[in-house]
């Protein structure tokens, strides 16, 4: 198997993005990232720059205004990388479907900028730390 | 005859210059260095770990993040300086690099003509810090110019009590070494400093000297992934992302050894020696672990407070200790 794609599932770092979320989502993640889950053993450190992460930890349905943002976000990770769609509203706007501002669920907004961007999806309002931990292997596994 | 002169001296100097090289890419510069810094690395990622009650990562871990980095893209920003962007990492890893080949030269063949003294090592661990500055001015990101602005100031202020903390070295061993090897790192190895009050107290400002340096908590100010996106680094990706890390991994092994050779009475390099030597960079590598796990990051402002106003007036004490117990003849002062 390809090293470049070997060595990124041993060591996946994740940059988190909030694209419009209610905030639980978000607090599940930061709470992810805690010792007490310790995430640090399969390698998956928190970054503080798109450019140093591997993997985008999206939440919330993509806003209109947060649209942009996260395309340009998207620009600027190093490829190549995994966008993880975590929560029901970031897999496909969960109960915010026919809201004024919605852009399109997380996925149809990356696929804009990279169609062929590889896109894991975490369902759950908000989806369990447990949860997250097993989607992020899973879908590490089969790439 | 002439010719065949000419040609051997051409000879031993290629020669000299190829060992050199040898030295400084292989053993025991940069390869050897490196592995330790993988090992020295895990080491410290283990034993957070371990305090924090968790499992903590893999021993190949350092070594897969360095790889997956390496295969990466490089992104440069469009209004960066590209030169200086792309030449600071490079900078910075031949500091370090130059500095680890002097001491572990120094370490292991104590008696070769001059590779470097003290003087010298100051120099050169200076080096990476004003790459990580020039890079980052480099970068034309607001977050990296927060970040630069906080380790300039970061490095004014702990690069005073670091010096003052070697004066102290040297004002000690000043009465036990031949006067023309006063500043040679091999003979002040051979005494254990530490043993004397202003010993103590200078390897403890040295010691907290070298947290700044390696960017730890509580002094990860210009590095801080909360407050600045990771300032110093932001815009870096890929391989010279790449560079930065092994570079931090490289002065972990290096500082705590220089300040094993200054303070704490040498690396002995045969049996027991070793095994002792080891055992004291290991404490001083646990003790900077411990320090950066039970405390949280301070404001610039305030590690400047601290780094120029109590480190330096402890140094100022410690230099007056020296002096009287030097002058005196009294041993543990």
């Amino acid at each position: 198997m390809n090293w470049k794609i070997w060595s990124l599932k041993k060591s996946p770092w994740v940059f988190h993005v909030n694209a419009g979320a209610c905030n639980n989502c978000d607090i599940e993640i930061v709470d992810l990232l805690t010792p007490k889950f310790d995430v640090e053993r399969f390698g998956i450190k928190l970054v503080g720059s798109p450019r140093h992460a591997d993997a985008l930890l999206v939440t919330g349905v993509g806003t209109r205004q947060a649209a942009i943002r996260l395309r340009e976000v998207y620009r600027q990770i190093a490829k190549p990388c995994v966008v993880f769609c975590i929560g029901a509203c970031a897999c496909g706007t969960g109960i915010f479907h026919t809201g004024y501002h919605v852009a399109g669920p997380v996925d149809q907004i990356i696929k804009e900028v990279d169609p062929n961007a590889i896109i894991a999806y975490v369902p759950g309002c908000p989806p369990k730390p447990e949860a997250m931990i097993s989607g992020i292997v899973k879908a590490l596994s089969v790439l | 005859m002439a010719a065949i002169f000419k040609a051997n001296t051409r000879g031993k100097k290629m020669s000299e210059a190829l060992e050199s090289l040898f030295w400084i890419l292989i053993f025991p510069g940069f390869l050897l260095t490196v592995a330790f810094g993988l090992v020295a690395s895990w080491i410290v990622r283990k034993v957070s770990a371990l305090v924090q009650w968790r499992v903590g990562p893999p021993l190949y871990q350092p070594f897969v993040d360095v790889m997956k980095l390496m295969g990466k893209e490089i992104l440069i920003p469009q209004d960066a300086q590209r030169t200086v962007f792309l030449a600071a990492p490079i900078v910075g890893l031949s500091g370090v690099l130059l500095l680890s080949t002097m001491l572990w030269r120094i370490t292991i063949e104590p008696t070769k003509p001059f590779v470097g003294d003290i003087i010298v090592a100051i120099y050169l661990m200076v080096l990476p810090s004003l790459a990580l500055i020039l890079g980052s001015s480099a970068s034309a990101s607001p977050h990296a110019a927060v970040g630069t602005s906080r380790e300039m100031k970061l490095v004014m202020s702990y690069e005073l009590p670091l010096v003052l903390a070697f004066v102290v070295v040297i004002i000690k061993t000043a009465g036990l070494i031949k006067s023309e090897q006063q500043l040679d790192l091999a003979a002040i190895s051979q005494h254990t400093l530490v043993l004397s009050i202003s010993g103590l107290l200078a390897f403890l400002a040295a010691l907290l000297c070298v947290q700044a340096k390696l960017g730890f908590v509580p002094f990860d100010i210009a590095e801080s992934e909360t407050e600045v996106a990771s300032g110093v680094i932001i815009e870096y990706s890929g391989a010279l992302l790449a560079i930065w890390k092994i570079m931090q991994m490289m002065m972990l092994v290096v500082l705590p050894l220089f300040l094993v050779m200054v303070f704490l009475g040498g690396f002995g390099t045969k049996g027991w020696g070793l095994v002792w030597g080891i055992g004291k960079y290991v404490l001083v590598l646990v003790l900077l672990i411990l320090i950066k796990n039970t405390n949280p990051r301070v404001r610039i402002d305030q590690a400047m407070k601290f780094f120029w106003f109590y480190c330096g007036a402890v140094m100022a004490i410690a230099i007056i200790l020296a002096t009287i117990g030097n002058y005196y003849g009294i041993g543990w002062l």
